[in-house]
């Protein structure tokens, strides 16, 4: 028996690998053996796919809730605790709103790619939320912001300096995330994600250094992924500037009584501007802004240039090219020494089929040098745009969250006096701090109605 | 009524911006939706391996982030010859046709081998033990009818947005299937 299986191997083994015949027909069985049907667990059902939009539609609305109406931090916790183990932990982290950036932009740039609804429900309906009542999505939906929100206990100040040069990060990362999934090479945001091996609790040794890395440093600066990495966290600043409703600190008027002011562990609470510049500075400050506004376009033709320049190496992440590249280098200068393995399986299909290979490779190439230019000049319009933005002055009469930084999580609330009053837990008799209110204004005059 | 005081020129400016920037950001969110919902799928989608293309290199034991990879053997029973020296169970050159540790291909013991009738074997796969290797599948198709072959378990798979298997894989052999129809099983050609 063993040797006329192995003469059968020696006779049919080394034929073409795909099976047209079997090698050896299935048997006519005497027995009453029945062969058994392949088992596979059955698949998931759509809705079950579906029940995840509605819990991330849910939770939009009860966080947008509870930060614009109940004003209630202790409420958005609770969800964003609920987040964190519904999202986070039960999902283990995929599909989430960050990575869906990518989906979209993969969608957008490869005709052959299909996004799954769920997925552009996941990228856009934080989108339109925030377009209305600010990042109430960072606040409780999002499990990423939600570790990070309940594992701060000492938060420190970053200084502002710091805070808004390292601010550009997200950008790039951003510009370089779309760059790459629109030419198809690699899901960058996702590989490089430093929660999700938490939420799996298995990763790659490196997937968890980092992710340790942020943990640590979550706990003293607070949120950090969602002030200097996050992606996505650059849209929803984007739509939460130009948002219909904003969070307010006081639920009524400020008496700038400045209790508030630290409050903030993102520092997101920007101080009233009182004093009006000098009128005689007032042209010096229009030249510089329109110089600044005049060298965006000089940065953008420098970065598009300077983002083409490293399209190159950016492109040998793709795996077509770096596949064409294996097997250019192997054509010209034959290595000695056998390929690994792998290399060697991988070569063996580049020689299938080498032309189609190469031209797609030379493609792919090409998409890259676009991608670098357009990754280029949004880098220079990032960096123009923050320069000149130093030029307007803002005006702000109240101590006020800034619209684009606040992550909503309703920390200051309850810092606010009026919002105590509001609440019933000032002490009765104590005067409000800070300026005084006319009687007829003021959560003191309104309380009941409110 | 209490005469409003006036607001500054500026705030209104502002305002209607902000007005302006808010629908156009609605008005573009709203044609991406409607230009990518046009070819929109739908399902979601899972990851799986063709097992035509798959080159059994073996990365998928090791490649994937779940410490005991969601990658597992399939037998498709249809296919199989039911070897009594099966190629995807015995080392190459095997000591003896029994299940003695040292005969084995499969470094878990994860392939089940029962006398059915003679000379016929049937091997079944013990998927809690299976760690989604190779060996026996590159065995059983080098030599044998290729019925055995590589699947993600769908109850294991997270559905990462990007599989880091498919990232590694040397065949190309990874795509996103409709989650209605989420396994490539084998099939005899006729």
């Amino acid at each position: 028996m063993l040797v006329r299986g192995w003469l059968i191997c020696l006779c049919l083994g080394l034929g073409p690998l795909a099976v047209a015949e079997p090698r050896f027909p299935p048997p006519d069985f005497e027995t009453e053996y029945q062969i058994p049907e392949e088992q596979y667990a059955p698949a998931r059902a759509l809705w079950v796919e579906y029940l995840d939009v509605a819990v991330l539609l849910g939770a939009l609305g009860l966080a947008s809730w509870f930060v614009a109406r109940r004003r209630s931090r202790k409420a958005v916790l609770g969800l964003s605790l609920f987040s964190l183990l519904y999202f986070g932990f039960f999902k283990a982290g995929c599909v989430c709103a960050i990575g869906s950036v990518q989906n979209v932009a993969l969608a957008l740039f490869n005709p052959t790619y299909a996004i799954p609804l769920t997925v552009l429900v996941f990228f856009v309906a934080p989108l339109a939320v925030a377009l209305f009542f600010g990042r109430t999505f960072c606040a409780a939906v999002c499990p990423h912001g939600a570790l990070q929100d309940l594992i701060l206990v000492k938060p420190v100040n970053v200084p502002r300096w710091l805070a808004q040069g390292l601010g550009v990060i997200p950008y790039l990362y951003l510009g370089l995330g779309v760059w790459f999934a629109a030419t198809g090479g690699a899901f960058v945001i996702c590989r490089y994600d430093p929660f999700v091996g938490i939420f799996r609790f298995s990763g790659s040794l490196t997937m968890m250094l980092v992710g340790a890395l942020f943990v640590v440093t979550g706990l003293f600066v607070g949120r950090p992924y969602c002030r200097f990495l996050c992606p996505y966290g650059v849209l929803l600043k984007l739509a939460a500037k130009v948002s219909r409703w904003r969070v307010r600190i006081t639920p009524d008027i400020c008496t700038q009584c400045q209790l508030c002011e630290h409050s903030c562990p993102f520092g997101a609470i920007r101080e009233p501007v009182v004093t009006r510049r000098d009128p005689r500075e007032l042209a010096r400050e229009r030249r510089r802004f329109a110089a600044l506004l005049a060298l965006v376009p000089v940065l953008m033709l420098a970065g598009g240039w300077l983002g083409a320049r490293f399209s190159g190496v950016a492109a040998q992440f793709h795996p077509v090219v770096e596949l064409a590249e294996l097997y250019l280098r192997h054509q010209t200068n034959p290595p000695s020494t056998p390929l690994p393995a792998v290399d060697a399986l991988a070569y063996a299909r580049a020689e299938r089929d080498a032309d189609a290979l190469l031209a797609n490779a030379v493609a792919t190439r090409r998409q890259f040098n676009y991608g670098g230019w357009i990754f280029g000049a949004f880098a220079g319009l990032v960096v123009g745009a923050k320069l000149a933005r130093y030029s307007i002055q803002p005006r702000r009469t109240d101590f006020e969250p800034d619209r684009g930084a606040c992550y909503a999580c309703a920390r200051c609330f309850e810092y606010c006096p009026q919002e105590r009053v509001r609440l019933g837990t000032w002490p009765a008799g104590e005067p409000i701090p800070g300026i005084a209110i006319p009687p007829s204004q003021g959560a003191l005059s309104r309380k009941g109605t409110v | 009524m209490d005469p409003q005081p006036p607001k500054s020129t500026g705030q209104n400016r502002r305002d209607f911006l902000r007005q302006g920037f808010r629908g156009a950001a609605l008005l573009g969110m709203g044609g991406l939706v409607g230009a990518l919902s046009w070819r929109s799928s739908a399902e979601t989608t899972r990851w799986q391996i063709d097992p035509q293309k798959c080159v059994r290199c073996g990365q998928c034991a090791t490649a994937c982030v779940l410490e005991h990879s969601a990658v597992r053997c399939a037998h498709a029973q249809a296919m199989c010859g039911y070897c009594e020296l099966c190629t995807g169970y015995f080392e190459p050159d095997p000591n003896d046709l029994n299940t003695g540790a040292e005969n084995q291909l499969c470094p878990t013991a994860a392939i089940r081998r029962r006398f059915v009738e003679d000379p016929y074997f049937e091997y079944t796969i013990d998927e809690a033990l299976c760690i989604g290797c190779a060996r026996c599948v590159e065995g059983c198709n080098r030599f044998g009818n290729g019925s055995l072959y590589l699947q993600v378990r769908h109850e294991i798979c997270v559905n990462c947005n990007e599989c880091a298997i498919a990232r590694v894989c040397p065949g190309d052999a990874f795509l996103r299937v409709p989650v209605s129809r989420p396994y490539i099983s084998k099939q005899i050609a006729h």
